[in-house]
C-alpha cells in the first residue's frame, strides 16, 4: 500500500516546510509520497486549486491520496474538487485534522504502508492530542 | 394550442453566455468597491479574486463556447474554482457547477427549471460553507433571492418580472448584512467588530442576480423571435 499525502496551505512556505518537517519525523526506511501545495500561481497568500490537482496526481500510487489543508479557501477548494468526480484521484480523501499534526500522523501513517482508512484514522486522532 | 401571454425571454447557452459576458464587465467595474467592503472584515482580495476569476472564465467560454444552458454554467463554475484563489472561488464554482448540473442537458431553460437549478447552487453552497441565512455570507442574499424568484413564479409572474423580484431581494439582503456579526469565513474571527459592514459575499452575489435580471430583460427587448 502507498497513500500519498498533499498538503494544502494559503502559504507555499508553510506547505513546504510542513511536508519537510514530516518527512523528517517519519524515521528511517521509506517515506510515503509526500506534495505541497500553497500560495497562489504568482507566489501570494491564497488557494491554487490546479496546484492541487497537480500535487495529488503526482503522489498518487492508484491506494488513494490523503488531502490535508490548512482553513477557508484551502479546505474549500479542496471540498469543491472532490465534488466533482474527475478532478482528484480515485480515492483521495479530505483529512479532518489539525494541519502540523495531522501532516506527521498521516505521513508517519502512509510511510509504515497503512491504507487510505489508516491514514484519514491517524490524522483525524491528532485532534485527541490536547497540549494542556 | 393555447396562447402564452407574453412569451419570455429564450433561455438558452447563448443567454448564459451573454450573463457571463455581463457579469464579468460588472465585476470588474465593481470591484475595487468589492475589494473595499473586505478590507475591515477580510483579507481585502474580493474584488481582485472575482475579477481574475470571471475574466478567466468569460475568456475560456467565449473561445470554446459550450452548447448547453448546463455545460456553460458547470464550466464557468469550474474555472473559477480553479483561478479565483480565495474562498468565493469554490462557492460560487459551487453554486455554478450544482446549478449547471441541475439543468441537465436541455436545450432551452424554463423558469422553473432555472428557479430549480439556482435553488439546487444555493443549496450547494450552504452545504459546502456550511452556513446558514443571518451567518452573514452570500447565503444572505442567495436564500432570499431564489425565494423571492419562486414566490414571484407561483403567483403567475413570467420571468423578466420574477428576476427582478430577486434582484431586489438579494440587493435587500446584501444590505442586511450590515447589522450582522460574521459567524463564518476570517470575517467570524472578528466578532463584534465585524458588525457594521456589508458582506462582501452578499454583494457580489446581488451584483451577479442582478446581471441575471438585466440579462432577463434586455433579451426581450432584443427580440428573440
Amino acid at each position: 500500500m502507498t497513500v500519498g499525502v498533499v498538503l494544502v496551505s494559503h502559504s507555499a512556505a508553510v506547505a513546504e516546510a510542513v511536508a519537510q518537517l514530516a518527512a523528517g519525523l517519519t524515521g528511517g526506511g521509506d517515506v510515503a509520497p509526500v506534495a505541497a501545495a500553497g500560495g497562489t500561481p504568482d507566489g501570494g497568500l491564497g488557494t491554487d486549486a490546479e496546484a492541487i490537482v497537480k500535487a495529488a496526481r503526482s503522489v498518487n500510487r492508484g491506494d488513494g491520496v490523503a488531502v490535508l489543508a490548512d482553513l477557508g479557501s484551502s479546505v474549500l477548494t479542496v471540498k469543491a474538487l472532490l465534488s466533482d468526480e474527475d478532478e482528484l484521484p480515485p480515492g483521495t480523501r479530505l483529512l479532518d485534522a489539525p494541519f502540523v499534526e495531522g501532516a506527521v500522523a498521516a505521513l508517519v501513517t502512509a510511510s509504515a504502508g497503512a491504507g487510505i482508512d489508516a491514514v484519514v484514522a491517524a490524522a483525524e486522532e491528532a485532534y485527541s492530542y490536547r497540549k494542556v | 394550442m393555447s396562447e402564452e401571454p407574453s412569451p419570455g425571454p429564450v433561455v438558452d447557452a447563448a443567454f448564459f453566455r451573454r450573463w457571463l459576458v455581463a457579469a464579468a464587465a460588472v465585476i470588474d467595474r465593481e470591484a475595487d468597491q468589492l475589494t473595499e467592503l473586505d478590507s475591515p472584515i477580510g483579507d481585502a482580495d474580493h474584488g481582485a479574486n472575482m475579477r481574475r476569476g470571471f475574466t478567466a472564465a468569460r475568456g475560456a467560454i467565449e473561445k470554446e463556447p459550450p452548447e448547453t444552458p448546463g455545460d456553460v454554467l458547470a464550466q464557468t463554475g469550474r474555472h473559477l474554482i480553479s483561478t479565483v484563489g480565495g474562498a468565493s472561488g469554490p462557492l460560487y464554482g459551487t453554486l455554478l457547477r450544482k446549478a449547471g448540473k441541475a439543468l441537465g442537458d436541455s436545450a432551452q431553460v424554463t423558469p422553473e427549471q432555472l428557479r430549480d437549478a439556482l435553488k439546487a447552487g444555493v443549496d450547494g453552497v450552504a452545504q459546502l460553507g456550511g452556513a446558514a441565512p443571518g451567518d452573514k455570507t452570500m447565503l444572505d442574499a442567495l436564500v432570499p433571492a431564489v425565494e423571492a424568484l419562486s414566490f414571484a413564479l407561483d403567483k403567475g409572474a413570467g420571468l423578466i418580472d420574477a428576476l427582478a423580484a430577486a434582484r431586489i431581494a438579494a440587493q435587500e439582503g446584501a444590505l442586511a448584512t450590515v447589522p450582522l456579526q460574521a459567524r463564518k469565513g476570517r470575517a467570524s474571527y472578528l466578532g463584534e467588530r465585524s458588525i457594521g459592514h456589508q458582506d462582501p459575499g452578499a454583494t457580489s452575489s446581488a451584483l451577479l442576480l442582478g446581471v441575471l435580471a438585466d440579462t432577463a430583460e434586455q433579451s426581450a427587448a432584443g427580440g428573440t423571435g
